[in-house]
């Protein structure tokens, strides 16, 4: 039958000839490779002292962001939970109180909001639904723990630290 | 004077000894090194710089280490077997020419600890009596990978003992003489290696020279892949580390064989041009030596890191089949070769 993608190769085995046979001229070769390879660059990075670049697109540990004025973005909505194909994300939400402005940015904000980092497989549909740009999964890896309860994640190790913002005490005024 | 002779060989031997077993524990860190980079990796360097204290970490964890002799074990030849493995591979540096000779005010020193005129013999009555250990250590495991990866030992040193005894009654007949100090003494300079004459001895002994130390391609009594580990599956701590710390150092004997016999031993070029005197022939010789057996080392583990292990019936194939008929050639054409000069030249 003819071949459609022309990648077939017919394996022909004749046997070896007197050259060959000798061993020695492969394993001639054979040391040239290796030698060669001897002589390259390493592809290994030496880890505590060089660390190894991300790429572009790497989903690490998710984080939670803030406006420009420093408020939690998150509205409590769910969607992401909703979206989340290993049901890794659960929150409770809370109404703001008069007096947190400056701390959230909707009416609405997620009083409680967890990850479980065992069942998350990185697959950054809550980043694409999250009508909000609250969420972001541009952390780096997820470090390890000894106990499963320590991989359940809240809004002390996800919620981005918070930056002094000159803009923070005029909305509080 | 009897009492001079004998604290001159003590210090030589204590130093050959020293210097041997140095050798053969930095040769295991050289030889991971040497993977690695074959390997695109760095091989190990957390331990000190460049990973120099390695060699001691591993020694210290295998003393660490629990000793286990199996219940159905042959107690006193399952530790008799690392034992005669490891005396076995120390003793047969004795007759190896480290060097000319070192002139200290009245006292002449030969660097060699034992000058015998049957040198070569005694190499390879020693070499053939390293089997022992990893066919006493193999049987006496009760277990039937040891077992077989013993038989396999055996009955491949023995084969290709035959080859390298042929290849070297080949150089024995270029050299006529069987003393060691003899054969480096006639190789004088650059153009009197015995390898110029003897190219195809050499290969011979060379292809022997890795079956006898149970190295690649011909590791077949230790193949992880058959026989999970060979002769040494039941040994721990220190006894696995004399099984492997043997190795080594017959690695580190044939190599400095291998450079005696073939290389010019301590013989570099131009040594009696260049005008030194004699004490800086001698140590020069003795740094050219070294430098020789290193690089037979790194051969040794770059064919390692290269050829991938022969099949049992090719290895006996090779020996028997290739090997030998070869070898027996090579003495036919160097006796010819031999006549012809003697009667027409």
């Amino acid at each position: 039958m003819q071949s459609l993608s022309n990648r077939k190769k017919v394996l022909d085995q004749k046997p070896l000839n007197f050259w060959e046979r000798m061993y020695l001229p492969a394993i001639a070769r054979g040391l040239g490779i290796t030698i060669r390879h001897f002589f390259k660059p390493k592809a290994t990075y030496k880890y505590p002292e060089v660390e190894r670049p991300y790429s572009k697109n790497f989903r690490g540990q998710h984080s939670l962001k803030r406006d420009e004025a420093g408020r939690e973005r998150c509205t409590a909505c769910g969607l992401c939970a909703l979206s989340c194909p290993a049901e890794a994300i659960t929150m409770i939400s809370a109404e703001r109180k008069k007096g947190e402005e400056h701390l959230y940015r909707e009416e609405k904000y997620a009083a409680v909001y967890e990850i479980n980092m065992l069942r998350c497989i990185f697959c950054g549909l809550c980043e694409e639904a999250c009508p909000k740009e609250a969420i972001f999964l541009d952390g780096s890896h997820v470090p390890p723990e000894q106990l499963r309860k320590d991989f359940i994640y809240g809004k002390d190790k996800l919620v981005e630290p918070r930056f002094e913002y000159k803009k923070e005490k005029e909305i509080t005024a | 004077m009897e009492s001079a002779l004998l604290v001159e060989k003590t210090i030589l031997v204590v130093a050959v000894f020293a210097i041997t077993l140095f050798i053969a524990m930095y040769s295991t860190l050289v030889e991971r090194k040497v993977a690695g980079f074959m390997q695109a990796r760095f091989g190990p360097d957390r331990a000190g710089p460049f990973g120099i204290l390695q060699p001691l970490c591993d020694g210290g964890k295998f003393f660490f280490k629990e000793e286990i002799i199996p219940a159905g074990a042959h107690k006193f030849l399952f530790i008799m077997g690392p034992t005669v493995a490891m005396f076995t591979a120390c003793i047969s540096s004795a007759v190896i020419p480290w060097g000319q000779e070192l002139t200290i005010g009245e006292r002449v020193i030969r660097l060699q600890v034992a000058d015998i005129n049957v040198g070569v013999l005694y190499m390879f009555g020693v070499v053939a009596l390293g089997v022992y250990g990893i066919m006493i250590g193999g049987w006496a495991s009760n277990n039937k990978y040891s077992l077989m990866g013993a038989v396999r030992a055996a009955s491949q040193s023995i084969s290709y003992e035959i080859g390298m005894g042929l290849s070297l009654i080949a150089l024995l007949m270029v050299t006529g003489s069987l003393s060691l100090r003899e054969i480096v003494a006639q190789q004088e300079g650059f153009v009197n290696w015995n390898i110029w004459v003897q190219p195809l001895g050499f290969l011979i002994f060379l292809v022997c020279a890795f079956a006898e130390c149970n190295r690649v391609p011909f590791d077949l009594a230790e193949c992880e892949t058959e026989l999970i580990g060979g002769y040494n599956v039941e040994y721990s701590s220190m006894k696995l580390a004399f099984y492997m710390f043997a190795e080594y150092i017959n690695m580190f004997v044939s190599s400095s064989l291998m450079a005696a016999l073939y290389f010019g031993g301590y013989n570099f070029p131009f040594m009696y041009d260049l005008g030194l005197s004699q004490n800086w022939i001698t140590i020069i010789g003795v740094l050219v030596f070294f430098a020789k057996i290193l690089a037979f080392i790194f051969f040794f583990m770059w064919i390692r890191w290269t050829v991938p292990r022969f099949r049992y019936d090719q290895l006996m194939n090779l020996g028997w089949k290739v090997l030998i008929p070869l070898a027996v050639v090579n003495i036919v054409l160097t006796g010819i070769v031999t006549i012809v000069k003697d009667t027409y030249f």
